[in-house]
């Protein structure tokens, strides 16, 4: 197909799906325009006329980049963020940008200012989240691939809900730039595909070292995946604490059931312990919010962005500004954020999050550091949950990330696989890998694919 | 009336002299047009990222190494947060915890305690902040972000000053020193070296220190000197009628020469610092510290003391010379070209550094300087018709003798037409050829003079006081 008609063709799905809410911006003259320019610049490349939605935290020049936020509605970025550009020069089409909770904080796309997304399967559901579009889109077979971002488990679990693959990279591993920061020290752009093979084709043609990025690492490039017969000589880890007694029997069966495909494969598994796993979520949440009190004081109606209080005095500008501007779980972030780094609690806070952030990373290097090649975990403790089941509780909410958020700070690639359904919803298993070992964990998850059944009940 | 001792201590900023800024590739060039210099890392803009400067980081590493200080391997940029319209991204780029350097001295003359070692506490690395410009559009404010961004050196001191005008002689041998390193043009003027003072008085012998205050806005180091007089003085007021004073941050007003408080403790910010996840830590190999160390020229005051014993010059003139590492690589120079070193500190002080802090340059090389030196020495010119010389050498290529010859100020040193004038001023002045043979030998300048009245200047004065005594006395 051409560039032409791969745009037109995605054009037709983003117009019959936009009951799912999943799309903040995008055209059918834009579309048309980016496949032209995209065929100029890199007619062969590996993403060929491949659409890919973008979420809408990372900017774009043509469409605007909201972040699902009053506050930056309607803003157009003078520049376009490296993955956008490597995306296009490997042939990738931008096709939407995809709606997100605000500022990618939460876990259920409940927290955009412009609507929730519907889960594709029922309605009712909550997609997962932050990147609940991107998902959403790509499970309803709009694109074969979708730009999340991840900084505490953003891609993985949504794409567990919404039965995708999701990949996070290694920190580092692709750059930031053009991503609009939440917390620094763990954002990370990731993506999304139907298949393990179309997402490590764009996570390749993202990837690698940016100059603009001091945080990007100059990392050996990412083999493409290797599918293999089978899995002798690979020994997985199964951490005793991501299979507590009150996990989801369905999630439950769901991940049994791909763990005695990996021994029909060959492989072996060993029972592992991650001893500061318990910490993950409440570090997580002291740090992350610090870093983004700090990283959304640019939104201070000065300079860019929307403006309340225009002619009053600056601290009352500042105030309404960022009080009608904000979404109610970005100010609360803001103020734990705030608090947290403040005088006097510091060090009880942010020093001692950093200790544990430490600890955590240590577990994972020392599984990794006896024979274990990666860690096999359910994605998420539950299938999708009903939508407004948890907004009026944000640390119920906050626990829906309880298996993703150690792996964000400890920088590791991970991945989200299909692992089957429980009472029609997705199940998702999570492949944890060594820092910058991308290329074995893909083709793990390759070779798994095919043996995992997506669509057939667990139970 | 309670004598109290005065404690100083001065953060100086100084902007490094980098041609792109702190983060972005953008210059940080001086008085370009409102916004000209601005890109998306600057503004701050959603997605940005700052990348660290290299070239700030050596610039800040050899500040810190002239200043004495210990370069750490390892140092932090870290995010001091506040809010305020120049400040795009809510937060400054700075260090905190972990500075680039700590631990140096300064060296300065006190007028009251003479030399003193003053410490230096630290020197780190941060951004500027822009600029808010309130006069440009009426009823609003505007701002520019061409500093925004531009590598600053905060170099802070211990509390070791004890008056004001130890203040000033501490900044004016920081500035030199600075300057020496090639690090920063030091041009209060520009911005680029700013001032603010921390003050307190106590008891003499109490080791505690008095509640501070903080100056800001100084914008000449005699303001500086001038605002902490003030502050003194009114501290001390303060505390002779047993009052007690607060801890603020007061603005000085250099036109009326007073302090108004800009805001007290409670209104003080809590910065929050953290380290700045965008940037990991400055990594810097003690090698490199030292190949950094062995780039800095000699500094002032080594400068200072080989010039006195090279040279055999008094301190005024090595201090005069060495002030400034042009004027004194100039002095060497004209030196190193076969000038007397005592004519040529003189000529350099008092013939080419005025035109130097004029032009900003030195007009004449110093080979030409040296040859100009050399036509006094062999009785070419005098000095008075030298300075004559000097001032139509300019930049051109003609030769200082060649100058004389066209303004004719050669000296006559031709016996022939030495021999009219001192005939002539022997014919004229009887009364005075008189009274020099009956022993009013002092005399002989007044009729040396009158030869050289003569002679316009051109005679050799040598040469006609020996001619003026064997007429004379032969006659």
């Amino acid at each position: 197909m051409s560039f032409r008609a791969e745009a037109l063709a995605v054009a037709e799905r983003l117009e019959r799906s936009s009951s799912l809410n999943a799309v903040l911006a995008w055209s059918r003259p834009a579309l048309e325009a980016e496949a032209a320019r995209v065929e100029a610049i890199a007619p062969t490349g590996p993403l060929a006329g491949m659409p890919v939605a973008i979420k809408d935290n990372i900017v774009t020049t043509e469409l605007p980049t909201t972040c699902a936020s009053r506050m930056l509605e309607g803003y157009r970025s003078p520049f376009a963020a490296t993955v956008i550009e490597r995306l296009r020069a490997a042939g990738g089409l931008v096709a939407c940008k995809t709606n997100l909770d605000e500022f990618a904080m939460g876990s259920s796309t409940e927290h955009s200012a412009f609507g929730r997304v519907r889960h594709p399967l029922d309605p009712d559901r909550v997609p997962g989240g932050s990147s609940g579009g991107s998902a959403a889109l790509v499970a309803a077979g709009v694109v074969a691939a979708a730009l999340g971002s991840e900084t505490g488990g953003s891609v993985r679990q949504p794409a567990a809900f919404c039965g995708v693959v999701g990949v996070k990279p290694s920190y580092g591993r692709v750059s930031r730039f053009g991503l609009v920061a939440f917390g620094s020290s763990l954002d990370c752009v990731s993506v999304f595909g139907r298949t393990v093979s179309d997402a490590a084709r764009v996570l390749g043609a993202i990837a690698g070292h940016d100059p603009r990025d001091a945080t990007s690492r100059a990392a050996p490039p990412m083999a493409a995946p290797a599918s293999q017969a089978d899995l002798r000589g690979v020994t997985f880890g199964l951490p005793t604490e991501y299979f507590p007694a009150d996990l989801d029997a369905g999630v439950r069966a769901g991940i049994g059931r791909a763990v005695a495909r990996v021994r029909d494969l060959g492989a072996t598994v060993r029972v592992v312990t991650l001893p500061h796993t318990r910490f993950a979520v409440p570090t997580y949440y002291v740090l992350a919010p610090a870093e983004a009190a700090a990283n959304l004081a640019r939104f201070d109606g000065v300079r860019y962005g929307v403006r309340r209080g225009d002619g009053l005095d600056l601290r009352l500008m500042y105030r309404a500004t960022r009080g009608q501007g904000f979404g109610p779980e970005v100010q609360r972030r803001i103020l734990v954020g705030t608090y947290v780094l403040s005088a006097g609690y510091y060090d009880a806070y942010y020093g001692r999050a950093q200790a544990a952030r430490a600890r955590i990373t240590a577990d994972f290097a020392t599984v990794f550091g006896s024979g274990v090649d990666a860690l096999l975990t359910p994605t998420t403790p539950t299938p999708a949950f009903r939508a407004g089941d948890k907004t009026a509780d944000p640390v119920q909410m906050y626990l829906a990330d309880i298996f993703v958020s150690a792996v964000s700070l400890a920088g590791l690639p991970a991945m989200s696989l299909p692992a089957g359904r429980s009472e029609g919803l997705p199940i998702g298993l999570q492949i944890i890998a060594p820092s910058f070992d991308e290329s074995r964990m893909l083709s793990i998850a390759a070779t798994l694919e095919p043996h995992l059944d997506p669509a057939a009940e667990v139970r | 009336m309670t004598v109290w001792e005065t404690v100083i201590g001065l953060e100086v900023h100084v902007q490094l002299a980098t041609r792109s800024k702190l983060f972005c590739g953008c210059s940080s060039a001086f008085g370009d047009e409102p916004n000209r210099n601005i890109c998306p890392v600057c503004l701050g803009l959603p997605g940005a990222l700052p990348v660290p400067n290299s070239a700030a980081v050596r610039l800040g590493a050899r500040a810190a190494l002239a200043l004495g200080c210990t370069v750490h391997p390892v140092s932090v940029f870290a995010r001091k947060n506040y809010f305020y319209p120049d400040l795009p991204k809510g937060y400054q780029i700075s260090q905190f915890d972990r500075p680039l350097a700590t631990g140096g001295e300064v060296r300065c003359v006190s007028p009251d305690r003479g030399v003193v070692t003053i410490g230096v506490t630290r020197l780190h690395l941060e951004e500027d902040a822009g600029k808010l410009l309130h006069d440009r559009i009426p009823g609003h404010t505007a701002i520019d972000l061409n500093r925004a961004g531009v590598p600053l050196a905060e170099i802070v001191s211990e509390p070791d000053l004890r008056s004001p005008a130890e203040a000033r002689a501490y900044l004016t041998i920081l500035k030199q020193v600075l300057t020496y390193a090639g690090v920063s043009d030091c041009s209060m003027e520009k911005g680029s070296l700013r001032v603010d003072a921390n003050i307190s008085l106590r008891r003499p012998g109490d080791p505690r220190l008095g509640t501070r205050t903080e100056l800001k806005n100084m914008n000449s180091f005699a303001s500086v000197e001038r605002a902490l007089e003030i502050e003194r003085n009114r501290q001390g007021a303060v505390l002779d009628e047993g009052g007690r004073v607060e801890q603020v941050t007061l603005l000085f007003n250099p036109d009326s020469g007073t302090v108004r408080t800009m805001r007290s403790k409670e209104e003080s910010h809590d910065y929050r610092y953290f380290p700045d996840p965008d940037l990991p830590p400055v990594v810097v190999s003690i090698d490199w510290i030292e190949a950094t160390r062995a780039e800095l020229p000699e500094l002032p005051e080594t400068k200072q003391a080989r010039l006195a014993s090279s040279y055999g010059l008094s301190a005024y003139d090595t201090g005069v010379l060495a002030a400034e590492r042009t004027v004194a690589d100039y002095f060497e120079s004209v030196v190193a070209a076969g000038a007397d070193p005592k004519a040529a500190a003189n000529w350099v002080m008092g013939e080419s550094m005025p035109g130097y802090h004029d032009a900003g340059q030195f007009v004449v090389s110093a080979d030409r300087l040296a040859a100009l030196i050399d036509l006094i020495k062999d009785g070419t010119v005098s000095h008075q018709a030298a300075k004559r010389v000097f001032g139509e050498l300019g930049a051109g290529p003609e030769a200082p003798r060649a100058v004389a010859e066209r303004l004719g100020v050669r000296q006559v040193r031709d016996d022939g037409q030495l021999r009219i004038w001192v005939e002539q001023v022997i014919t004229d002045q009887p009364t005075e050829v008189e009274r020099y043979r009956a022993g009013e030998l002092k005399l002989l300048g007044f009729l040396v003079g009158q030869v050289m009245k003569k002679s316009r200047g051109k005679a050799d004065p040598n040469a006609v006081s020996e001619l003026l005594l064997t007429t004379i006395e032969g006659s």
